[in-house]
């Protein structure tokens, strides 16, 4: 592959994919916020549970 | 009371069907082609910049515009547009939040027919003894509902009416246990075969299985920057229409999918990480496939030729020929994952689709979710099977015209006055950033007032007025000659005209008036259920008024 297009091919990708998995991650590993959230599988868990 | 006490099961499902909802077959097939037509890599600046000023805004509109009409128990466009401003007229705006997806669907069903059958075909050896006119002549064949192959009656049909069952019978399980659980199952195989696909894109070797040039080629033809197209309002328009196809904003099914958010969990998060997941699947994977394995077995010239008839023609009339120079098992494993991956593409999207219609209903008429969703397919099968028998009239195009491009962007920019202006940027910052899981950039307050707006008029008006060949400067000059393509254009129906007032053989006359005539037919029918839903939605508000909800 010729340079330029090189470098704007891989400078986009990294770009991309770097913002692609960094806003996941972020996603991944902010806690939930308390019951009751919009989220129906995390409802059960005991933790979570409304204190009366 | 509504019937709709639907949830979404978890954040990453909800994320997961937000970028089902936006990747698309355009994500793979639109994507490359514009790139290729808009100056190569240069095209890539332009696109990535509407996407900061235009595609992220558009994103946290329509999510924080979703999530504030949840809060109020509705979830599709025209009672959410309502909750935002007093005057009455909004919700008939709204309307094309229901509209847009029904008319869509009508034919992007058929299209995503096309990719179940296929996977089929691919994986019974059909394209392996043909040549690429042999492959070019079984999609004409197809589409024309000529003889079947398997030997399956009226197999477009079959295969449109199953896919459409299909869509039902999940949108019929629920959001939870229907669309996110697809959504959770098609995102992942999605990328796994788009990267298996993308490596083979990656590897072409010149001479290895009848390559007549390395991959190194097709990507520098993708991606050399031709700085000089910058400059050009042409490549700028394209990238921002790029922009709308592959977020699916302007729509209303993001609207949707945020409205069962409640109103303290993140939004602008979500939005993000939905949004990049989109654009990861375009720019990564759906550069890597179709156009570096193209030029590597048929060269610039004839890629070039190719892309005129669009990425449909190169993902369906091609491809399936390529694959199979990699040998029968290979060539039946890449057809697979090829349409597969389209497959997973469409379903995600088309399901999203169907989504406002349910809501709608749910809320307004307390329908259950099941008669719901078998209406939604009911309706599209009716108002579909005129793109399957007279898809060489134009009626397909003439769908994706006016339902798939010109209506996104006058929604889009209609919610985003309203957004901006009507309800005022004050409130929607607030709306944008209450319960936030990241810091919103304050410059997007901004942008969402003054530049989003103004990009969108812009995208309007360019697309309205388009002039010949795209000659910008030339119009700029005084000699403002309209382009076939030009939305005022198209609906004179000059090249149409034009064709018929230059043909000669019978036949081809006979042809071009019937094509006239479905064009026009089509365009009475949207028209018609436009009316339809907003007779409905007038139905719903006297409803509320009776109740006294309003």
């Amino acid at each position: 592959m010729n340079t330029s297009a090189l470098v704007v091919m891989l400078g986009t990708m990294l770009l991309v994919t770097g913002l692609m998995i960094y806003f996941f991650m972020r996603v991944l590993n902010t806690p939930p916020k308390p019951e009751p959230d919009s989220y129906l599988d995390n409802d059960d868990e005991p933790e979570r549970q409304v204190k009366p | 009371m509504s019937a709709n006490k639907e949830s979404w099961g978890s954040r990453v499902g909800l994320i997961l069907a937000m970028a089902g909802n936006a990747v698309g077959l355009g994500n793979f097939l639109r994507f490359p082609v514009q790139a290729v037509q808009n100056g190569g890599g240069a095209f890539i600046i332009p696109y990535l910049v509407c996407f900061l000023v235009m595609g992220i805004p558009l994103l946290w509109i329509e999510w924080s515009m979703g999530r504030f009409g949840g809060k109020f128990g509705h979830h599709s466009t025209p009672f959410i547009v309502d909750t935002m401003h007093k005057n009455r007229l909004w919700k008939y705006i709204g309307v094309f939040g229901i509209w847009t997806n029904i008319a869509v669907a009508s034919y992007y069903c058929y299209l995503e027919s096309w990719t179940l059958s296929y996977v089929m075909h691919s994986l019974a050896g059909t394209f392996s003894g043909l040549d690429q006119d042999g492959v070019a002549a079984f999609f004409n064949e197809y589409v024309s509902i000529g003889k079947s192959t398997l030997g399956i009656p009226f197999e477009p049909i079959v295969f449109f009416v199953l896919c459409l069952l299909l869509n039902t019978w999940i949108l019929s399980q629920g959001l939870a246990k229907g669309v996110e659980r697809v959504a959770k199952i098609g995102m992942p195989l999605l990328i796994v075969f788009g990267a298996f696909l993308a490596y083979k894109g990656f590897t072409v070797e010149q001479g290895v299985d009848g390559a007549i040039s390395d991959s190194a080629t097709g990507l520098n033809f993708l991606w050399t920057p031709n700085f000089d197209e910058l400059w050009s309002p042409t490549v700028w328009l394209a990238a921002a229409g790029q922009i709308f196809f592959t977020l699916s904003v302007g729509m209303g099914t993001v609207h949707c999918y945020a409205s069962y958010v409640r109103s303290k969990d993140d939004i602008a998060l979500n939005a993000m990480s939905a949004g990049w997941m989109n654009e990861f699947v375009e720019v990564v994977l759906g550069s890597s496939i179709l156009i570096p394995i193209s030029i590597g077995y048929l060269g610039i010239d004839r890629v070039v030729e190719l892309v005129q008839m669009g990425g449909l023609g190169l993902g369906f009339k091609t491809l399936p020929y390529l694959f199979f120079q990699w040998g029968d098992v290979l060539g039946a494993v890449a057809g697979f994952m090829w349409f597969g991956l389209l497959f997973f593409a469409g379903i995600t999207s088309s399901l999203a689709m169907g989504t406002p219609w349910i809501g709608f209903l749910q809320d307004e008429f307390n329908w259950r979710r099941k008669p719901a969703a078998w209406s939604f397919g009911l309706i599209v099968l009716i108002l579909g099977m005129p793109t399957v028998l007279f898809f060489k009239y134009g009626v397909f195009d003439e769908y994706d015209y006016w339902a798939g491009t010109v209506s996104l962007v006058v929604f889009a920019l209609f919610e985003t006055i309203l957004f901006a202006w009507v309800f005022g940027m004050n409130k929607g910052w607030r709306e944008i950033t209450s319960g936030a899981d990241i810091q919103v950039p304050y410059i997007y307050k901004y942008i969402i007032k003054f530049v989003t707006p103004l990009l969108l008029l812009w995208v309007f008006v360019g697309s309205l007025v388009t002039p010949k060949g795209g000659d910008w400067a030339k119009a700029f000059a005084g000699d403002w000659v309209l382009d076939d393509s030009s939305i005022i254009n198209k609906i004179k129906n000059v090249s149409l005209k034009r064709q018929l007032a230059e043909a000669t053989d019978p036949a081809v006359i006979q042809q071009l008036q019937d094509t006239l005539f479905f064009v026009n037919a089509s365009r009475i029918l949207l028209v018609a259920v436009f009316l339809s839903i907003a007779a409905l939605v007038y139905v719903a508000y006297k409803k509320r008024v009776r109740e006294g909800r309003i």
